[in-house]
């Protein structure tokens, strides 16, 4: 950009008129090309390459939509339709009844039905919460800065990826058993705020955020923390929506399983599956708790990724 | 920070290399002030208990008794004594072969496709392609469709069509099962990736493209091979790191739609005989053992991608 403002007026008329050149020799309309900018579409596109997209991501995606679409057709049968054979695809006297017989299982509990939802609900929203924090924070200095050990600590995040669980959880359990963590809220949330997931992909799609724009914070005065939050925080939401969609999924199903051991610390995932495990008759029952411990997550991610679409509009990353 | 920065040319050359290291270290105090939080809960969390998991290993450990020292006796037997664990390998290949670059490639190619569209459908065709990873037991439904019975859907479809006689047990006849797992493994892939892919062609500046234009491209393909994926290195990277891990620890699917053990152990994998010894029978050297196989085998495979991958990245 510098060296574009060094040249002459002339100079700069000059290489103009040889690119306008160029896309009259390759017959481009100019005028076309920025008429399909300004409508913010694809400049390269065409209708029947669209069409042809369309439809060949539709029939894939009816294979991809068919179970979640079938457990809640599943959960507004009648239990007189549930058993048919051929299953039909549509609900022929659709019905609330599995749902109301859900909640009234759930209203008989010995702890209060809203106790559960309490836990979920405060359990992954400061999950979420910190472990955007967290990661943001970090995923920054390591893809941005330049200090002793970057290289370590990169490396260290890599390896951990590939390292799986089933190996570790009973280690996990006695350090956390140690410090005293075990039936707390903190032992269902602190282990899931630091992944190196969540950091792995804030550390990858930082990197790709030009060097100049954080200079030219350092340059005004922007301290590190500052340039992160206010600087390349910004650009991020497509990945930081992505975060969100991951994080909160992950979160809204944990199961406590052996941490945590008191009734009233058990979350709704827990305790639906409870509900649902007592056998057949509970068939419709067990596609309407799946219905419902579906809806948060969907929303967050309908949410997360409507915003994403807004973003580039004002990246402020031209160089 | 700034202020800093005029006293640093002098001693570079008059002091020590560790001296230097070290006033670098206290100029990006922030730095490892912002990493703290992070990594103070990640070695607690993760970290130690990986640590701590290594020299189980090489004890015989029951969960009751303490962990008795049989130094390598646990690698000696996995390799020499264990027949399961040579078909667990055997398996694993096959469903690492085709559910990682297979399901990478399907994954970017949709990504690309859906990233083609107006920004309507993009939200629409990703919740849809993303749906299958959203519900967790989404793929017991499989179990119904893939049933061994005349009711199983597949079947009755099948029986209906006239294309089979009797009902095939594809869950438990070990000539399908392998197809069908693969299958329904290939569905549920569409996750964490793909959702990062889908971000980083988000993340692309659209500048590039008007740029592009004018250069002269002239149709998608070149658009995407010239700016797109040149423009997304680390997302690929990420979801290559990502495909990895998820195709050597495949077991999951395999396990809750044949069951585990599955029949002649046909998809077994390493992940499942590990769960088997971790779980089930309660033998966590020999578990750990089996992981740190894999951990090793993931490792050399993550080094090999990312030299193949490097010309793309910083």
């Amino acid at each position: 950009m510098a060296s574009d403002k060094r040249l002459t007026a002339a100079q700069q008329e000059a290489i103009q008129a040889k690119k306008l050149k160029k896309l009259r020799r390759k017959k481009v309309d100019i005028d076309t090309v920025h008429v399909k900018k300004s409508k913010g579409k694809h400049i390269n596109g065409s209708l029947g390459g669209d069409i042809a997209i369309f439809i060949l991501l539709a029939l894939l995606g009816i294979f991809m939509i068919f179970p979640l679409y079938y457990s809640i057709i599943q959960s507004f049968k009648p239990i007189s339709e549930l058993f048919v054979f051929p299953p039909k695809l549509y609900v022929i006297s659709p019905t609330a009844d599995n749902f109301s017989n859900l909640f009234k299982v759930a209203g008989n509990l010995w702890v209060p039905f809203s106790r559960y939802v309490f836990n979920s609900v405060f359990i992954t929203i400061v999950i979420t919460i910190l472990h955007v924090f967290v990661c943001c924070c970090c995923a920054f200095c390591l893809s941005k800065c330049r200090f002793p050990g970057y290289g370590f600590f990169n490396q260290l995040i890599v390896t951990s990826l590939l390292f799986t669980s089933t190996a570790t959880w009973i280690m996990q359990f006695v350090v956390m058993a140690k410090m005293g963590m075990i039936n707390t809220y903190w032992a269902l949330i602190l282990p899931s705020v630091a992944t190196p997931m969540g950091l792995y992909l804030m550390r990858q799609s930082m990197s790709t955020i030009n060097d100049s724009i954080i200079d030219a914070a350092k340059v005004d005065g922007a301290g590190v923390f500052r340039t992160c939050w206010q600087v390349v925080i910004p650009n991020q939401k497509p990945a930081i929506a992505t975060l969100i969609i991951f994080v909160f999924q992950g979160a809204w199903n944990v199961q406590g399983g052996a941490l945590v051991y008191q009734e009233d610390l058990k979350t709704l995932p827990t305790i639906m599956s409870q509900i649902a495990a007592s056998g057949i008759a509970r068939q419709g029952i067990i596609y309407a708790s799946a219905v419902v411990l579906m809806i948060p997550p969907l929303v967050i991610f309908l949410i997360a990724q409507s915003n994403v679409m807004e973003t580039m509009a004002n990246s402020g990353m031209k160089d | 920070m700034a202020k800093k920065e005029k006293t640093v040319v002098k001693p570079i050359n008059t002091t020590s290399k560790r001296a230097y290291t070290w006033h670098l270290m206290k100029r990006n105090k922030a730095c490892y002030i912002m990493m703290l939080p992070f990594f103070a809960l990640f070695t607690i969390f993760t970290i130690v208990p990986v640590v701590m998991s290594f020299p189980l290993g090489l004890t015989s450990f029951n969960l009751v008794q303490f962990p008795r020292y049989i130094g390598l006796q646990n690698f000696y037997s996995l390799f020499v004594n264990d027949d399961i664990f040579l078909i667990a390998i055997r398996n694993t290949l096959i469903f690492a072969i085709f559910t990682g670059p297979f399901s990478y490639v399907l994954s970017f190619i949709l990504a690309w496709l859906i990233n083609e569209m107006n920004p309507f459908l993009k939200v629409f065709f990703t919740f849809v392609f993303y749906a299958p990873s959203m519900t967790p037991s989404a793929f017991v439904i499989w179990q119904l469709v893939f049933s061994g019975d005349a009711y199983g859907y597949l079947n009755s479809v099948l029986m209906d069509l006239g294309i089979i006689n009797t009902a095939k047990q594809w869950l438990t006849d070990t000539t399908y099962m392998m197809t069908v797992v693969v299958i329904v493994q290939l569905w549920t892939s569409m996750g964490a990736g793909f959702l990062a892919l889908r971000a980083g062609f988000q993340n692309i500046d659209t500048s590039l493209y008007e740029a592009g234009a004018i250069e002269g491209i002239q149709n998608r393909f070149q658009e995407l091979f010239t700016i797109t994926i040149p423009a997304m290195g680390p997302s690929l990277l990420f979801a290559a790191v990502l495909a990895i891990s998820g195709a050597f620890t495949v077991g999951g699917v395999g396990a809750s739609l044949c069951g585990l053990p599955s029949t002649n152990y046909a998809v077994h994998t390493i992940m499942n005989h590990a769960q088997d010894y971790g779980s089930i029978r309660y033998e966590m050297g020999y578990a750990s053992a089996i992981c740190m196989v894999l951990f090793a085998a993931m490792l050399i495979t993550n080094h090999i991608i990312r030299k193949a991958l490097s010309k793309f990245t910083d």
